[in-house]
């Protein structure tokens, strides 16, 4: 009898230390609050990349039994113009589309800073980023018809000429960098105006008794402390330019005029749903994307340093 | 003892003959629902009206349709396949189905159709054989289409141009005939000259005589593929062939003129001013006085805000020609109801389904009996549409659209080198000869 109490009452301290060891161990508790979104990330990140890079090496077409094939998949992107030119547009879309946007959103986030910034003025930088693309791509589509649309009625009656936009070759991807700009500048501005509120006001106050003006306390000051949000920023729109679709899909078509739209996504798409189903192929061209992907961003944060900040040095 | 296990087993094997019969019988009544898919929303009514005399007639069959947008109906049924949710029915085209059966997912409907004795008479001739390779059949036939040209009628009227010339017009790719002529004479500038003038001003042009619909990709369907046929080219070495001929000097001729009315006689609008809205909002808008359209076309035409008139296509140096097309339902392999959906596409290839398809005056079905009351509908309406029917009907009059393997790549291809003559940076005498070399080399 006594021993039978004994173990029982051991047996529910045991149980009950084990949870309370749980919550108690840093470690084990951290572990637990990442496991959803490990999970998740496991299981729609992690698992499909690694399954990408092995059916690039395969010929798929999801139906039938894969093929094992080497580095065909990889040969045939390297003999294929149009994916060399879908590398070429893309790098242009992203020259016309990161810096023009960059610069914008800082400009308006110092203006936000030093000049108004109100949550009402907040709330309509953000509203085009709060619009689905496929919306967005749509909306423009008919404000830059070269017949019926608004904004060439408007160019016309200050004088310019209408323009083809989406229709002409030349054209076709400044536009669609534009009309993206135009959706990501707002947020992109909220974010960095939120790293312009990290740097400490007094700061400047010292650099004005010292003599610098706006521009040397700008170049001195503000860039230089703004560099890890700005590094983030840059990151993530660099990865998301590259990786444009929906706006090219929407506003053009099949990636036309004359093949001058084929960003590197539409490529991979193309082989899946525009040709016979070539698993392999489009996997293959998704990995080289990545790979480009994961070298420039480890330049980025290389040069940014983007892991420090120049605020501990202050502080 | 023996005896009694006797009984015992025959009680036990006519017991369970009874339950399995009898699973039998509910299995005939239980309700099937098949999935239907169509591309095209001014079609949904009428098939909905068929959906629902097949289901009054079936009760335990239930049909559920759905429409979706050209592109992502495709990706939709791509997708399914792979997922194993695709559509049990869906309406099948000539430029798609070819890789279906490369993939092979498609029921053959061969063997079903000489089970119930299908009478395939009923549609037009070579409606039917569209949907075969070699001995199997992919698809029965709903409807069918040819080109013809749809004109502003008070344009037309402005300008002086009697409708009726429409019966005689010729074409040819040299000087573009009395068709060019009367694309000049509507082509007006701000000015109020035409574009047969000398005076005219083609960089000031207020209304174009014509509008092209895009570049054509490798088809040119309601582009360019009549007026090259009417040179005597054909697309290909036949149904399911592997050699193309865009580089026969004919097609060559034939895109280089298409090309020029605006690259060098600026009496259609350019391929960078027609955009994404395409043709008929600029027909629509009055900038261009004709158009050539398919016949599945007519009612959006119809919805202008001006009278419209539908003519024959010019005749050129080897007669008029229209590409003749037509849409057919194929059921999918991984469809867990084949027999009922066999009695669906059975349902809509009929001459009941074809007749309320047609009475509703928005495509002209595959039966003959179908097409004439879409004809005689549209009259009723107080509008002629006999430049379609006539062009089906006349011997030799039609070509059929090109059904060959490699459909998308060929698309891929043709999309840029056409784009590419039309925006004129490339001539068609250059481009052409290479793209058809790249396209032959798939079918190696």
């Amino acid at each position: 009898m006594a021993t039978t109490l004994n173990a029982s009452g051991s047996g529910a301290k045991s149980s009950g230390g084990l949870l309370s060891k749980i919550t108690n161990n840093q470690v084990i508790l951290g572990y637990l609050f990442i496991l959803p979104s490990f999970i998740g990330f496991s299981l729609f990140f992690a698992v499909p990349a690694i399954r990408s890079v092995i059916i690039s090496f395969h010929q798929w077409n999801l139906l039938s039994d894969a093929q094992f094939v080497g580095l065909e998949n990889y040969q045939t992107l390297i003999s294929d113009a149009r994916f060399w030119d879908s590398l070429r547009i893309t790098l242009t879309y992203v020259l016309w589309n990161i810096p023009l946007q960059t610069l914008l959103a800082l400009g308006i986030a110092l203006l936000m800073e030093r000049v108004h910034n109100s949550s009402f003025l907040r709330s309509i930088f953000i509203i085009p980023w709060l619009l689905p693309n496929v919306v967005v791509g749509l909306l423009f589509l008919w404000i830059l018809d070269p017949t019926l649309g608004i904004f060439n009625n408007f160019l016309q009656a200050i004088g310019i000429e209408r323009q083809p936009f989406v229709g002409s070759p030349d054209q076709a991807i400044p536009t669609i960098a534009g009309v993206n700009i135009w959706r990501h500048t707002g947020y992109t501005a909220i974010l960095l105006f939120a790293g312009l509120k990290t740097i400490p006001k007094g700061l400047y106050e010292a650099a004005q008794i010292d003599g610098a003006n706006g521009w040397v306390q700008f170049r001195r000051i503000t860039l230089p402390l703004l560099r890890p949000v700005l590094a983030f920023v840059l990151v993530t729109s660099i990865i998301g330019s590259f990786q444009v679709f929906d706006t090219v899909s929407i506003m053009t078509r099949s990636a036309g005029p004359a093949g001058a739209s084929r960003v590197i996504i539409y490529y991979i798409y193309e082989q899946v749903f525009a040709r016979r189903i070539n698993m392999g192929v489009a996997t293959a061209a998704s990995v080289v994307l990545f790979l480009i992907l994961a070298t420039v961003t480890l330049i980025q944060i290389r040069y940014f340093r983007a892991g420090r900040s120049d605020l501990a040095d202050y502080s | 003892m023996n005896k009694s296990k006797i009984v015992r087993i025959v009680l036990l094997v006519s017991l369970s003959l009874l339950m399995f019969s009898a699973v039998g019988l509910t299995q005939a009544q239980e309700p099937v629902t098949i999935e239907y898919v169509l591309w095209d929303t001014n079609q949904l009514p009428p098939y909905q009206q068929c959906a629902d005399d097949f289901m009054a007639a079936n009760p335990n069959i239930t049909i559920e349709m759905e429409q979706l947008g050209w592109n992502d109906y495709w990706a939709l049924i791509t997708t399914g396949f792979v997922s194993g949710d695709a559509p049990d029915v869906f309406t099948n085209h000539l430029a798609k189905y070819p890789e279906f059966v490369a993939l092979e997912q498609l029921v053959d409907i061969q063997p079903l159709v000489e089970r119930d004795g299908l009478d395939l008479s009923i549609y037009y001739p070579g409606l039917a054989d569209l949907w075969t390779r070699e001995g199997r059949r992919f698809g029965l036939p709903k409807d069918w289409d040819t080109i013809g040209v749809a004109y502003n009628v008070e344009e037309l009227a402005a300008a002086g141009i009697d409708p009726a010339i429409m019966d005689e017009w010729t074409w040819n790719p040299e000087d573009g005939g009395t068709f060019y002529e009367t694309i000049a004479a509507l082509t007006i500038d701000a000015n109020g000259v035409n574009a047969l003038d000398p005076n005219f001003d083609a960089a000031n042009v207020t209304q174009y005589g014509f509008v092209r619909n895009g570049s054509g990709g490798f088809a040119g369907q309601t582009q360019w593929s009549g007026l090259a046929a009417s040179t005597g080219w054909t697309f290909n070495n036949g149904i399911w062939g592997n050699e193309y001929y865009y580089d026969d000097p004919r097609f060559i001729d034939t895109v280089q003129w298409w090309a020029d009315l605006s690259l060098v006689h600026g009496v259609s609008p350019s391929q960078e001013e027609q955009g994404s809205l395409g043709t008929t909002a600029l027909f629509q808008s009055g900038s261009a006085a004709m158009s050539f359209i398919g016949s599945w076309q007519i009612g959006e035409y119809l919805g202008s805000e001006f009278e419209v008139g539908f003519g024959r296509l010019p005749a050129g140096p080897e007669g008029r020609m229209s590409m003749f097309n037509g849409l057919a339902d194929s059921i999918w392999v991984g469809s867990p109801h084949q027999e009922e959906a066999w009695e669906w596409v059975k349902y809509l290839a009929s001459p009941a389904c074809q007749l309320v398809v047609g009475q509703s005056g928005v495509v002209f079905p595959a039966s003959r009996e179908g097409a004439e009351a879409s004809l005689q509908v549209r009259e009723d309406m107080g509008v002629d549409v006999s430049a379609f029917v006539e062009q089906a009907d006349e011997e030799g009059g039609t070509f059929l659209f090109p059904i060959t393997d490699f459909g998308g790549e060929i698309s891929t291809i043709m999309n840029e080198t056409m784009d590419s003559i039309m925006l004129g940076q490339q001539t068609a005498e250059a481009a052409l000869p290479v793209a058809n070399e790249e396209i032959n080399a798939l079918f190696q």
